[in-house]
């Protein structure tokens, strides 16, 4: 017996320990696995062994084998031997081993159930926690049914050491054995606040984990949390708390408030950026109004997890966000593309009238630093995104504008002409003060063409040609030195332009041609003006050559037509009027459903059959729109006849008020070089005054840096004028108030904008609006919206939807359903169920727009409806089925049809007493009493009857018949309308709806 | 919650392991190499947070040895990113200054301050005294 111990011992001194493996396998790095199959078979030996000692040698080695990817499960019942040796530093090897190969799966667990319980509950606390840690890595259910008392116990431990490991283990059991997590929660709880941090913690993880699966039981800990979050200074803690806040706050909005304190105080004070993500993540999703500022400043360290966040701040709080501008437009500096495009994405959102020049001027000194074309691109995309946003809303001027986009043609290589040239001329036609300086830049930019024409042919940019050459020559009468422009637009070089700009460029030349003949018919010397004949007449033939369609077809009219005026020139016949007639009229920008403004003429039935339906349909046509049939024939006045002095005279004064009202209808702009009127007004927008001696017609190109500076002497300006008017004020009101801010920061208001800007926006009628912008996804790639309706016959309503495809994929099988309620149905074809969708019929290309119309019936039109819907489509390049929700609205307007009524007719209808009356009074409204008519004639279709100084009466029938009489009176700024009507109902929304109207102005 | 963490050398080879969620065996050397591979592939200023499959991966490098620990979705980057120094300096303190021999030869030391750390996939302790006392009452044992 003593002679097998010795030769045990002197077996081991022989064998390889594990440092002599590791060595071994790197010593052999050839032959790895030969030499590892080697030592598998002298640790099989070893394993053979009675000594615990060789053993657990063997079982070491194995752990390490494992974990280089052997199998070593054969050894499973090994490692529960040395479990169970009563040698600590052997039972550790084997935990350790253990913990690493067991799972669920592994069949001797069973074996160990008793060994582990000995453990558990062996006096020394390592046995005991090193048993809690392997346990934690291979508990089966039935080992966690076994032992969950044992451990709870441990829970109570007298020794912080194994109270934490006991509390951490708690998870793995309830998620294996469910049924312990009741009685053991009291115990959890308590742990909470133990004495010692470490435990706290487990116990803290343990719950979060807990709640994230299900928040609501864990809603009463929220003050013992709430505690701890003061209390505790371990971070990882912190954070753990702070996630669990986060899932209860939804649960318990009250919560949120009550956060906001602790919250700051961290973010403000904590170093760790892991904390402080943790916060700023939570502030976000709470969306606490919080001083989320200063928390964007901080986390901004960590670039693109802070741009991120501030993107979704921006949403919420614009405001704390834009203070941060120069820290953003650092981010556009940094190396990373992503951090770049994220900042500018965040850029986007925070222009206001204040900062945009400078942001602009920021982004394009980084445009000519910007290496790589796609990033260029990117910059110039979102600088014109950024300047053009809601209708140009944020720019005060626009020379400023054009000159940025002037400098942005010098860009090399860019994709965007065409982007650039669309927004030239947007500007120039929709802002009319701006187009003489528009035309001077153009011209530049046509004379020095060769520049730019270098390496044109790659790129896109030849497309701002196409702008500029069709503003010069549609606002050719700006031009300063009209015939230099001809020369440059007649040049042989422009031969190698693309088709269609040639043809902008032939068909404009015509224009200028007029404008230069009629300048030059008014001289005394005749010569001139044959010698531009004579220049067209030489240069044109080129065109004629070409091999354009289009730009031939042109060439040779124009060039016939030149020929024969050339002829009647030298006749010494003035010809200038007749030729500028040609392109006599203004272009005027039309919104592109303008079409739906206008109101169909009385008597006028679309839908009803100009011939003799076909005969099968002829049944199913039984009630051909019965409203305009029924309507008294004394209503319909004959047209064209009879039409007196006075009466024309009243219609143009009608004419002038819906122009005056109507946002399509550009009007002729006051002088334009009226400096700062005393009332700023919308009519009186001071128009700046440029100062001459700054060279704005340098040749060559301009420069917007001197707008920033010019702007900025402008809004001085302004601002120290109305220092002194509201000094003055102030002095004639001797209010004991004292000073308020006087120099305080310049407010959004306070900007006026340079340029008068006619902006055509895109309004909708009134007729059922898509109400409810914010139940649509505006970031839905395949928006299909813009519904509009058309609201006809008694109970019959025929709503026509537009569809248009703002997404880059077809979309096919489109299905229209609307959720019927009581009132409003939708008509479906027979046969079919009361929730099936109507098929859209027809398809919808990227881009496209189409109208389909759809059948409502209305039993009651009293109230105004809102109907939920659904379009449901397929997006054919990922035949994905998708969805999009919208909302009809059926305003009572929208039922009401504009019915002229004569005043004795009217009379009679209100002293019948049929009628029940109601009022409402409109404050602070500011506009001319016959703007208002027009606008209540307009959005909610009335007509005037009456009108005696600044009191009016006007009428309107609904579709069902009610009569709608309205009395508006105005006096100041406060208008009020009695109104009478047969239905209290209607009446009442009407008048809501008209208060609506104004309040909106 | 914490899935793994590994210590990897430039070389892709695995000096420590340890899941905290069961993984096929033959799973976990496919998944290592890929994720190390990952890893690897990254420039030194590029994020340290990665997206693998349905978890995430924070990683950190220490002279030729990476550092890599998955995490589910609902834990804090940052926090792990931390807390792998935490590691690392609780291992230089043991060991004073800690090389990759250390840790190859001292395997079953680094799983105890491991373990210490981390447990059931949740971090235990970060008191750097606290992590070591087993530890060093364990070797007095052995000595002794």
């Amino acid at each position: 017996m003593a002679l097998k111990i010795v030769k045990g011992s002197i077996d081991r001194m022989f064998d390889k320990n594990l440092q002599d493996l590791v060595r071994g396998i790197r010593n052999h790095k050839e032959d790895e696995a030969k030499y590892i199959s080697t030592c598998i078979d002298e640790i099989k030996q070893e394993l053979k062994q009675d000594n615990i000692a060789v053993k657990a040698n063997a079982v070491c080695k194995l752990t390490y084998l494992q974990m280089l990817g052997y199998d070593v499960s054969w050894a499973a019942f090994n490692i529960v031997e040395v479990m169970s040796s009563s040698k600590f530093t052997y039972k550790r090897i084997g935990y350790l081993a253990a913990s690493q190969c067991f799972h669920e799966n592994t069949d001797v667990i069973m074996l160990t159930t008793n060994q582990i319980r000995k453990d558990l509950s062996s006096p020394n606390q390592y046995d005991t926690g090193v048993a809690l840690t392997g346990l934690s890595c291979f508990v089966t259910p039935d080992l966690a049914r076994d032992l969950a008392n044992d451990i709870m116990t441990l829970m109570s431990h007298t020794k912080p050491y194994i109270r934490k490991k006991a509390v951490l283990i708690m998870y793995k059991v309830f998620l294996k054995y469910p049924e312990s997590l009741r009685p053991a929660f009291p115990r959890l709880k308590e742990k909470l606040e133990d004495p010692d941090p470490g435990v706290q913690s487990a116990a803290v993880n343990v719950i979060c984990e807990l709640a994230r699966r299900n928040p609501k039981n864990y809603l009463s800990l929220a003050p013992l949390f709430f505690k701890l979050m003061t209390s505790s200074t371990n971070n990882w803690v912190l954070i753990k708390i702070i996630k669990l806040f986060g899932a209860l706050t939804p649960l318990e909005p009250r919560l949120g408030k009550k956060l906001i304190e602790p919250l700051t105080n961290l973010i403000h004070s904590t170093s760790a950026m892991s904390l402080l993500y943790e916060c700023v993540n939570t502030v976000i999703a709470g969306q606490y109004s919080c001083s989320v500022g200063s928390v964007c400043l901080r986390i901004s360290v960590v670039k693109y997890l802070g741009l991120l966040a501030m993107s979704k701040i921006l949403k919420t709080h614009p405001k704390s966000v834009q203070s941060h501008k120069d820290l953003i437009l650092q981010c556009l500096d940094d190396k990373d593309e992503s951090i770049r495009l994220r900042a500018l994405d965040l850029l986007y959102g925070m222009v206001s009238k204040k900062n945009l020049m400078e942001i602009v001027k920021k982004l394009m000194i980084h445009v000519d630093k910007a290496e790589g074309t796609t990033y260029r691109d990117e910059l110039l995309t979102k600088i014109i995104d950024i300047c053009s946003q809601s209708n140009y809303q944020y720019i005060t001027n626009f020379e400023w504008y054009i000159s940025i986009l002037v400098e942005l043609t010098r860009l090399e290589g860019t994709r965007h002409g065409h982007l650039i040239a669309s927004q030239m001329l947007d500007v120039a036609i929709r802002v009319k003060a701006i187009r003489a300086f528009a035309v001077a830049q153009m011209a530049t930019l046509l004379d020095n063409a060769h520049l730019l024409t270098g390496n044109m042919q790659r790129n896109g940019i030849c497309e701002v040609l196409y702008a500029a050459a069709w503003i010069c020559g549609e606002f050719s009468e700006h031009l300063e030195n009209p015939v230099q422009t001809l020369e440059a637009m007649l040049r042989p070089k422009v031969a190698t332009l693309p088709g269609h700009i040639q043809a902008v460029y032939v068909q404009n030349a015509a224009k200028l041609f007029a404008t230069i003949l009629k300048n030059q018919e008014g001289n005394t010397d005749s010569t001139a003006a044959q010698e531009t004949s004579q220049l067209m007449i030489d240069r044109l033939p080129l065109f004629v050559q070409s091999a354009n369609l289009e730009v031939q077809e042109r060439a040779s009219c124009i060039l016939q037509l030149v020929k024969y005026i050339q002829k009647l020139q030298q006749k010494d016949v003035e010809v200038a009027e007749e030729v500028s007639a040609l392109f006599a009229g203004e272009l005027n920008p039309v919104a592109p459903k303008a079409q739906k403004k206008v109101p169909v003429p009385e008597g006028l039935d679309l839908d009803a059959w100009i011939n003799e339906p076909p005969s099968e349909s002829e049944s199913e046509d039984e009630q051909p729109k019965a409203i305009f049939t029924k309507e008294e024939p004394k209503h319909s006045r004959p047209r064209h006849t009879e039409v007196d002095e006075k009466e024309l005279a009243r219609r143009r004064e009608a004419r002038k008020q819906e122009q005056a009202n109507n946002p399509f209808y550009i009007k002729a702009s006051p002088s334009s070089q009226k400096v700062y009127q005393e009332t700023p007004g919308v009519e009186h927008i001071p128009v700046v005054q440029i100062d001459l001696s700054v060279p704005l017609k340098v040749p060559g190109l301009p420069m917007s840096d001197q707008y920033v500076k010019l702007e900025e002497e402008r809004r001085q300006k302004e601002r120290a004028e109305k220092k002194k008017k509201e000094k003055k004020k102030r002095k004639e009101k001797r209010s004991g108030r004292g000073k308020k801010h006087d120099s305080g920061p310049e407010s959004e208001e306070d900007i006026t904008p340079a340029h008068v800007v006619d902006i055509v926006t895109e309004e909708m009628p009134e007729n059922a609006l898509p109400s409810d912008d914010d139940d649509k996804d505006p970031n839905d790639p395949h928006k299909v919206c813009d519904i509009q309706g058309n609201l006809q016959d008694g109970s019959q309503v025929v709503v026509s939807v537009i569809f248009e495809n703002k997404s880059d994929s077809f979309l096919k099988s489109m299905e229209f359903n609307v959720l019927d309620s009581l009132n409003s149905k939708l008509q479906r074809p027979e046969g079919s169920g009361p929730h099936d969708g109507l098929t859209v019929p027809f398809q919808l290309p990227p881009g496209v727009s189409n109208e389909a119309r759809f059948v409502f019936t209305v039993q009651s039109i009293v109230m105004p409806q809102k109907l939920k819907g659904t379009l449901t489509f397929i997006v054919k390049d990922s035949s994905t089925h998708e969805k999009l929700d919208f909302k009809l609205h059926f305003t009572c307007t929208s039922y009401l049809i504009t019915t002229p009524c004569y005043s004795d007719a009217f009379a009679k209808l209100l002293e019948s007493g049929d009628l029940k009356s109601s009022s409402v009074r409109l404050e602070g409204v500011n506009m001319p009493f016959h703007h208002l008519l027009a606008r209540i004639c307009f959005h909610h279709h009335f007509s005037v009857v009456e009108r005696i100084d600044s009191c009016a009466s006007m009428y309107s029938r609904s579709i069902q018949g009610h009569h709608v009489c309205l009395l508006v009176k105005t006096s100041g700024q406060t208008v009020s309308i009695d109104a009478k009507c047969d239905e209290p109902t209607l009446l009442g929304n009407v008048l809501d709806e008209i208060k609506q109207t104004f309040s909106q102005c | 919650m914490i899935k793994f963490v590994l210590m990897v050398n430039r070389q892709g080879q695995t000096r420590l392991s340890r899941y905290y969620h069961s993984v096929e065996l033959s799973r976990r050397a496919a998944l290592e190499a890929d994720v190390v591979r990952y890893c690897l592939s990254r420039k030194k200023d590029q994020c340290s947070f990665v997206e693998y499959k349905d978890f995430k991966v924070v990683y950190r490098q220490y002279a030729a040895l990476y550092i890599v620990v998955g995490i589910t979705d609902s834990e804090n980057e940052l926090s792990i990113y931390e807390l792998v120094h935490n590691f690392v300096e609780v291992l230089d303190k043991y060991f004073s200054r800690v090389s990759e021999l250390d840790i190859m030869f001292n395997l079953d030391r680094v799983h105890i301050i491991l373990d210490e750390m981390i447990q059931n996939g949740h971090i235990v302790e970060t008191n750097k005294s606290r992590i070591l006392a087993p530890l060093t009452a364990i070797d007095k044992m052995v000595e002794s």
